[in-house]
């Protein structure tokens, strides 16, 4: 498709305002962080931050009681195990479904189907009493467990590994190689940019879940970090530029995640949606 | 669906009988279909035993009372504001955030230097948590103070500061959507630009022959054959605006509590399971069961919706 010169023109104009919208809510986190409390609430709004000395970012990471650092690392530990965990049990899963068409290959499938069309947001009531029974309140299993058995991530696989050629699997079977080896040896090493995308999705939506930990980490010292936020806003002691800091370094992890891989999550995301 | 699969396994056959196939299956698929099945499908066969008791802070209740639990929920007031609301949002944001989504998509196709800048700028937001953005929209943008960024921009022209949140003439609908537009629109453009890439270019060559020229051929041409996409796209934008949650609590929430008005279901039922004073587990089941029939419903409705005429 040709474009014409002033088309070409104001679709730059359009793309480049909206960038500028587009990001300025990054940058408002930035500034507030290296602002002081009167420079953000002054009635005359500041562009530019006024303490860039980074005495709130070393203050809000040294002070146990805003409990920020120990909420960074719970989040660590629920995301890397989640994503880990799910991206175990989903490729396993994934691969067995595509290679296998007996009618209980077809019926967990259907299962799993199912599931992606019943949002497991919503069944966040039994799961809570189901996880309170078992005693997973508070606790980092509570916390990962649940959460990692993902209908999505398995689909993907399952969609993905229907591409895969079986020759190269055929080949390692001639070999006298079984169906395990031959997934970890033969399949998975070719499938990196799968695991890659599935592993993105998962850990990006592991750091930034909210709702499951907010009924599990009832123990301040097991909350992840975006419940410690959460609380912040609306507990009366904390100021602006903690609050902004906590933000800021909590959208550090997942903003790497994000410009590192971003191209396997374009294709994660590309093939969610084509299913 | 099934047919790529059987050509895959027939295809592999040789290499391995069928007894040990059948043992791989099951030691590859168990860990998984164990999970789903402790931790989706027992949930929701407890919750539709929980629904049928009275389960005020209990999770083994001895008080059966049938249908109660739904008799009171497709009366109570607060829970048919809850689906009313979810239908505004739904009305609003699907829409919306569909054409701002393939708005993106058709933009970035007159884009050739630092395409992959803005495909990057519009899709950033996607990393960011519900409650981060909620924290910069509630606390610097829309802020009822008159140090919010909207009310200084208000009050540059004249006009009085706006309390956002206060719930005065639904301004709060207008901080809500434009947070979830920005922070989701860049992933339905991901899923449109695939499905504008996926459009054979020899299409839009016999068009142009034709003399077809702009709105005509997205007319005529690029959107009847983004149907699939715009199915998908459809579909998970009315999931996603269902389940929301987190941007409704961390935006209104506050020190006296979650506001009355604008509570989506999902805010509704975790008010009813887990908030002060009433803890009802057994209400809570019932919504749970309730609002999994709507959404199946409102999904299979709107596919149904979207694919009339696709065999054409």
């Amino acid at each position: 498709m040709r474009t014409p010169p002033a088309v070409r023109v104001a679709a730059y104009v359009a793309a480049s305002v909206l960038a500028v919208l587009f990001l300025l809510p990054f940058y408002v986190i930035v500034r507030n962080a290296f602002s002081t409390q009167t420079w953000i609430t002054a009635p005359q709004w500041h562009w530019l931050p006024n303490a860039l000395d980074g005495r709130t970012l070393a203050g809000v990471l040294g002070n146990a009681n805003l409990g920020i650092t120990q909420s960074l690392l719970n989040s660590a530990v629920v995301a890397v195990a989640q994503t880990a965990a799910t991206v175990v049990v989903s490729l396993m899963a994934g691969y067995a479904l595509a290679r296998t068409s007996t009618r209980a290959a077809r019926v967990i499938l259907g299962l799993t189907v199912f599931t992606l069309m019943v949002p497991t947001a919503v069944t966040f009531v039994p799961m809570f009493v189901m996880a309170s029974s078992l005693g997973w309140i508070s606790t980092y299993r509570g916390l990962i467990i649940p959460a990692v058995f993902s209908a999505f991530a398995t689909y993907l696989f399952r969609q993905g590994f229907l591409d895969f050629p079986v020759e190269l699997e055929e080949s390692a079977y001639l070999d006298g190689a079984n169906a395990w080896t031959t997934l970890w040896r033969i399949v998975v090493p070719n499938s990196l940019g799968m695991v890659a995308a599935v592993g993105t999705i998962t850990f990006i939506g592991a750091w930034n879940a909210f709702l499951w930990p907010l009924l599990i980490a009832q123990d301040p010292g097991m909350r992840t970090v975006q419940v410690t936020l959460s609380q912040f806003m609306t507990s009366q002691g904390v100021r602006y530029p903690e609050i902004f800091t906590g933000a800021l370094v909590a959208i550090v992890p997942a903003l790497v995640v994000f410009l590192f891989l971003q191209r396997w999550l374009v294709q994660g995301v590309t093939r969610s949606g084509l299913k | 669906m099934t047919a790529p699969v059987e050509v895959h396994a027939r295809r592999r056959a040789p290499a391995t009988n069928a007894h040990s196939r059948r043992r791989w299956f099951w030691v590859f698929v168990t860990p998984f279909l164990a999970g789903l099945v402790v931790f989706v499908y027992v949930p929701i066969g407890w919750s539709a035993y929980l629904s049928l008791f009275n389960a005020r802070n209990t999770v083994t209740p001895t008080d059966f009372v049938g249908l109660g639990n739904y008799a009171y929920l497709l009366s109570d007031r607060l829970f048919l504001d809850s689906m009313a609301t979810f239908v505004v949002f739904a009305l609003i944001i699907v829409p919306l955030t569909f054409a701002c989504s393939l708005g993106l998509a058709l933009l970035l196709r007159r884009i050739g230097v630092l395409q992959a800048f803005f495909r990057s700028a519009f899709f950033i937001p996607t990393a960011c948590s519900y409650v981060i953005a909620a924290l910069v929209w509630r606390m610097s943008f829309f802020n009822g103070a008159r140090f919010g960024l909207a009310n200084t921009m208000l009050r540059s022209v004249g006009l009085d500061p706006v309390n956002w949140l206060g719930g005065e003439n639904h301004w709060y609908w207008f901080v809500l959507v434009t947070l979830r537009l920005w922070l989701q629109v860049g992933f339905y453009m991901i899923l449109f630009i695939a499905g504008l890439n996926a459009i054979d270019p020899q299409v839009y060559e016999a068009a142009s022959l034709d003399g077809a020229t702009g709105f005509g051929v997205f007319r005529h041409i690029t959107f009847p054959l983004l149907r699939p996409t715009s199915v998908a796209v459809a579909t998970l934008l009315l999931i996603n605006a269902f389940q929301a949650f987190d941007e409704f609590y961390n935006t209104l929430n506050t020190v006296r509590g979650y506001p009355p008005y604008a509570r989506p279901p999902l805010v509704y039922l975790y008010l009813i399971s887990f908030g002060d004073g009433s803890q009802d587990l057994g209400i809570g089941s019932a919504g749970t069961l309730i609002l999994t029939v709507v959404i199946l419903a409102f999904s299979l409705a709107q596919n149904r919706l979207l694919s009339i005429g696709a065999d054409r």
